[in-house]
């Protein structure tokens, strides 16, 4: 049975002891939409760059949800798998009668569910305190955070499965993250972007994933073509984090 | 019936033979030592036992009602490790739900002697070998296998160590202890497999092994005279000299008729010696230093 209560609850006890883990994909985001969106006049002006959208109405919650996913994907994750493994803990478990994998499942659980906190608190309490409008297309900007948050999630298991060593992961987590938000929109939005670069940012998980959020949260229906991209990404990471990933 | 059986156990890795050809027989009740080299196929002997690794070829049978592996042995392995912030009380409490009759984690608490509000990073090595003891056990395991516990102890957390490990035979569990020490086989050790590159030397009780390697007495001492009429004493087996240090082996009341046949006022620091389990051990590995 892979799926172990008391593993999962243990598991949220030690994320919750790292207060810098927690700091990064839960009060950061929040607090990065909150400050500068109370601070910075023009965020709360109509932008015809946004086709006279508020940057504080789409572009930048998604983008505070796209952080926020993206960091426990391609940071948490893998560094806890790996640390794991380094210290032996997954050698450890595989002497009792339970599975390696449930610790993984719990993991992943643990990872979802603070992930959806940290999307819930973000919108509600962008829309209490800036009047961020709630997702209009609320299925369909539930339906791509999963997609993409599996996708993220894929490329985080087999960044896992390739790492030797946690100081390995550390380092390559964050060579891949910086640029994958940077093309995701993060610093720059993909509607700024030169037509090149955003080309480029189509074909990256967080590109999608990012104008995906933006367009549902906008009230627009998701690009055929970037579900297509994430669902690519699922199939490419998940498979070869599957066939590379080793307990011990 | 014995409660574990390996015949012929043999283990690859490509090329590289870690295990070559194992045999043994664990009793019910016993503490069954592995002892041998770093390097002698020790670890992986057992990880083959408790089902962590598939043997190449070989048998490994269970017997006294030992039905699943998973379940029914605990073991506690080198380099293995616990999150730095998990508690002594949850790491008990969390394995103990992995097991489907797991034994009362607090009265183990208790037998270890640890605060269960420590965080595991904060604990010593002889602490860390001591909660490692207790998750073997807590799924209330039928066999213990114990893997190198106190490498790298001091002295006083590896008598601890030792203490622990004789009321789990007292608890009415099985226990194999996998070791290098010497001194923990003599002392632990019901009977005791030595094993060297792979394969088993010989299988026997500690005293059983001594008296094989030729156990009996020896006596040491220092003259400038002459030890001949040493060896006409029927007590004596042997006589070895180098220089001025001589090396008497023998039986019996050896060392009356020793002194008895020395000649007075040449003689200096004698002392008689047992042959230890250290003895028998580098004598059984071929590694013994040859008698001067």
């Amino acid at each position: 049975m892979l799926l172990q209560k008391k593993l999962i609850l243990t598991e949220t006890k030690l994320f919750l002891r790292e207060p810098a883990a927690v700091f990064f994909v839960t009060v950061l985001p929040v607090a990065l939409l909150l400050v500068l969106g109370l601070s910075v006049p023009g965020f709360r002006d109509a932008d015809p760059n946004l086709g006279g959208e508020r940057f504080i109405d789409a572009q930048f919650p998604a983008m505070m949800v796209l952080l926020s996913v993206t960091m426990l994907a391609l940071s948490t994750l893998p560094a806890t798998l790996v640390g794991y493994r380094e210290k032996g803990v997954l050698r450890r478990l595989s002497t009792t009668p339970v599975r390696p994998g449930s610790l993984l499942v719990a993991q992943i659980t643990i990872s979802a569910v603070v992930g959806v906190v940290s999307t819930a608190v973000t919108l509600a309490l962008g829309h209490v305190v800036l009047d961020v409008p709630v997702p209009r297309m609320l299925a369909a900007f539930a339906g791509v955070l999963l997609l993409g948050a599996v996708a993220l999630f894929s490329i985080g298991l087999w960044l896992a499965a390739v790492a030797a060593s946690a100081r390995v992961v550390q380092g390559v987590s964050a060579a891949v993250m910086f640029p994958l938000l940077f093309l995701g929109g993060m610093w720059l939005p993909r509607d700024l972007m030169p037509s090149p670069l955003r080309a480029v940012s189509d074909f990256t998980p967080t590109g999608a994933f990012g104008q995906a959020l933006r367009d549902t949260m906008g009230g627009h229906a998701p690009s055929p073509a970037h579900l297509a991209v994430l669902a690519g990404w699922v199939l490419l990471a998940g498979i070869s984090a599957a066939r590379m990933f080793r307990w011990e | 019936m014995a409660i574990i059986s390996v015949h012929n156990l043999r283990k690859t890795y490509g090329e590289k033979v870690a295990v070559d050809d194992v045999s043994f027989a664990v009793e019910e009740g016993e503490i069954f030592g592995i002892v041998g080299r770093n390097g002698a196929g020790k670890t992986t002997t057992v990880e083959c036992v408790a089902a962590l690794r598939t043997p190449s070829s070989g048998t490994i049978e269970f017997g006294a009602g030992l039905t699943d592996v998973k379940e029914q042995i605990g073991i506690q392995l080198q380099d293995c490790s616990l999150p730095d912030k998990l508690r002594v009380g949850e790491a008990l409490d969390l394995y103990a739900s992995f097991y489907s009759r797991p034994a009362d984690w607090r009265s183990l608490l208790g037998e270890i002697g640890l605060d269960p509000r420590a965080a595991f990073a904060t604990l010593s090595g002889g602490q860390r070998q001591r909660l490692s003891i207790a998750l073997a056990l807590v799924g209330s395991p039928r066999v213990a296998i114990l893997d190198e516990l106190t490498t790298g102890l001091d002295p006083q957390a590896r008598r601890d160590t030792w203490d622990l490990i004789s009321r789990i035979r007292e608890m009415g569990v099985t226990v194999l202890l996998v070791t290098h020490f010497m001194e923990e086989v003599e002392r632990l050790c019901d009977r005791v497999a030595v094993i060297s590159a792979g394969r088993v030397l010989a299988v026997d009780t500690p005293d059983g092994l001594v008296a094989r390697a030729g156990g009996g007495q020896r006596i040491v001492f220092r003259t400038t005279g002459s030890v001949d009429a040493l060896t006409a004493l029927p007590e004596v087996t042997a006589v070895h000299r180098n220089g001025d240090e001589v090396v008497v082996t023998g039986t019996g009341d050896l060392l009356v008729a020793v002194v008895g046949a020395l000649p007075a006022g040449q003689v200096s620091g004698l002392r008689t010696e047992r042959t230890t389990f250290d003895d028998a051990f580098l004598t059984l590995t071929g590694h013994a230093p040859e008698p001067a």
